[in-house]
């Protein structure tokens, strides 16, 4: 992605300025002011990161401690679709590990890798709270369950095919 | 089942989705606030939930009316003070606050309105993990509409309370949990836990006096203040009151959670509601409440799901949320992938935690992979007992990650030998 060197668009800035000005301090909106970047560009560049931490009167290094610390935001590029497979307990006693290898195959990456074509982006994470639907998996925002090597490869595949 | 000893869950699955305010009231929501709001002092509601015995849902069991006693009364209401819904569920193998999220919000709301009149809060946070999409759009919906209909607001009632929620999706980390980390979280600063004292009770978020609540607790403060404490007591069918969200993962026919009254045998609960073990597999240990509970043995099976039987027995209720391990599959791998979460999901604050559970996860791994040494045994021995419940680390995450090891080295003590042994996992072929 080459939005490195863009500026965070106005309407942007404005939600943040808001979410930092509604906050009893403004560094309190640092996680939600994250998300909102990234929800816009998929990921937090440091140019974005930067910017927000002034809109958030930050030190770059103090925001960029916080972006580091939790899972869910993400500085470096992913793909146009993330899948966050499970790979805590229930889902590895129902074989989340042979979903995984089937997921490394077809995708031809690793966990924490992303397919040359820039469709899917795959990552492991903490439980889902999908425990009775085990193995379970997060694509974007909608969660799947009950799944096997065979229904985990053919949402991969929807995903790929699905336009840009 | 009588529609009144499943409370919590009474309107959750029907067709429409979540009820509105309107279907929330006519299916009995809103009693309870406005018999709080108009008929109780702040005191008189606190009373009630002590003499309710309710006790946290969210793992620990602490009494929720003596958490909320320690707020400070003086001065009284002009001082800011902050109630926190505890939604960051995380513990794996636990999926019960989704289950009440998702499925009625409008409970949390008239329970966090209750608790902020008791502990006289006007500002309402709810903590919710970032992974839980739906969840968070039907509650940004629910509290919309309680705002809009005067239940969230300035005056709720006319009573002169005001009271105002706000959601925060977390950016996921399960130290987030762990109240202290919640609150520093919150305030836009790395997840570490702070040391107590001060408690969040008197010194909270941004120093404010605090009360943080898990989910399910404030979902049963509607039905306990409409139906007394002396009907939620009469619930539980042993010393604990109420009912509880229970669940069972792992290789039973059906997977999944039931409100059933607090201290329901696990093997009702696995064999009755979650149809048994599947065909060919059978029960070889369980963790009873989440990661963070020590194993206990399928002959333990019988163990009443309350807070003293289960710690009697071993363990703790934890969540009450079960994962069982079957005879197929392989403890020391299990053992592997707890310990694999507990060390990715350390905080990095304290020393024996940050580098302690990682040592524990690679010489687990050496063993499950064929590589271990008799020594290794020995080692994680060692971090079983210096990581453990003796405060030598800052907070709880280690004790917690190092109850399934000890538990587990005592149970699976011929498992570990023959991986030694064989130089392999001897239920690879299986698995």
């Amino acid at each position: 992605m080459s939005t490195a060197d863009t500026l965070l668009p106005p309407d942007l800035r404005a939600q943040i300025t808001e979410l930092a000005r509604a906050e009893h301090r403004p560094r309190a909106a640092s996680v939600s002011a994250l998300t909102l970047v990234q929800a816009h560009f998929g990921w937090v560049s440091d140019a974005h990161l930067a910017e927000t931490a002034s809109l958030l009167g930050m030190s770059p290094a103090d925001l960029d401690g916080i972006a580091t610390y939790f899972n869910l935001i993400f500085r470096r590029p992913v793909g146009r679709h993330v899948i966050m497979l499970c790979d805590s307990v229930s889902c590895w006693i129902m074989g989340r590990d042979a979903v995984c290898a089937r997921l490394q195959a077809r995708l031809g990456i690793r966990p924490g890798e992303t397919t040359a074509d820039g469709a899917v982006t795959l990552l492991p994470i903490v439980c889902l709270g999908h425990c009775d639907h085990a193995p379970a998996m997060l694509v974007d925002h909608t969660l799947h369950g009950d799944l096997d090597a065979e229904t985990a490869e053919h949402l991969a595949d929807t995903l790929r095919q699905a336009a840009p | 089942m009588n529609v009144s000893e499943r409370p919590l869950t009474a309107m959750i699955g029907l067709p429409d989705g979540p009820p509105d305010c309107a279907a929330y009231g006519r299916a009995g929501g809103w009693q309870a606030v406005r018999r709080a709001l108009r008929d109780m002092t702040p005191e008189a509601v606190i009373e009630t939930v002590t003499a309710s015995k309710l006790r946290g849902r969210g793992g620990a069991g602490f009494g929720t009316g003596q958490k909320w006693s320690f707020v400070p009364r003086d001065p009284p209401a002009t001082r800011r003070k902050y109630l926190v819904a505890n939604a960051d569920e995380m513990e794996p193998g636990t999926f019960k606050d989704r289950l009440l999220l998702e499925g009625n919000p409008l409970q949390l709301v008239e329970g966090m309105i209750i608790a902020g009149y008791a502990i006289q809060a006007g500002h309402g946070v709810i903590f919710l993990r970032g992974e839980y999409h739906l969840a968070l759009a039907r509650l940004n919906h629910a509290i919309a509409e309680a705002r809009q209909v005067g239940w969230l607001g300035e005056n709720i009632l006319g009573s002169g309370f005001g009271f105002e929620i706000h959601v925060h999706a977390s950016g996921g980390r399960y130290i987030c949990g762990e109240e202290t980390a919640l609150l520093t979280a919150l305030e836009g600063r790395r997840a570490q836990p702070r040391s107590k004292p001060p408690f969040p009770q008197v010194g909270g978020l941004w120093g404010a006096p605090s009360v943080v609540n898990n989910v399910e607790t404030l979902c049963n403060l509607p039905h306990i203040v409409a139906n007394g404490a002396e009907w939620f007591l009469s619930l539980g069918l042993g010393p604990d009151s109420g009912t509880k969200i229970y669940g069972v993962s792992g290789r039973v026919r059906r997977p999944g959670a039931w409100e059933l009254p607090m201290g329901t045998p696990l093997r009702e609960i696995v064999e009755h509601h979650a149809g048994g073990m599947r065909d060919g597999y059978r029960l070889r240990a369980f963790l009873p409440g989440g990661a963070s509970t020590a194993f206990l043995d399928a002959g333990q099976v019988d163990v009443a799901m309350e807070y003293g039987a289960v710690e009697k027995a071993g363990s703790r209720l934890g969540t009450g949320l079960a994962i069982l391990l079957d005879d197929r599959t392989c403890p020391v791998g299990m053992l592997h992938n707890l310990e694999h979460f507990f060390a990715q999901e350390s905080c990095g604050w304290c020393t024996p935690c940050r580098d302690g559970l990682p040592w524990v996860e690679r010489l687990l791994d050496a063993i499950e992979s064929g590589t271990g040494e008799p020594e290794d045994l020995d080692r994680l021995h060692d971090h079983a007992r210096l990581l453990g419940p003796m405060g030598r680390t800052f907070c709880a995450h280690a004790p917690g990650a190092m109850a399934p090891l000890a538990s587990g080295l005592k149970l699976f003590r011929e498992e570990f030998d023959a991986h030694i042994r064989q130089r392999a996992c001897p239920l690879r072929e299986t698995a």
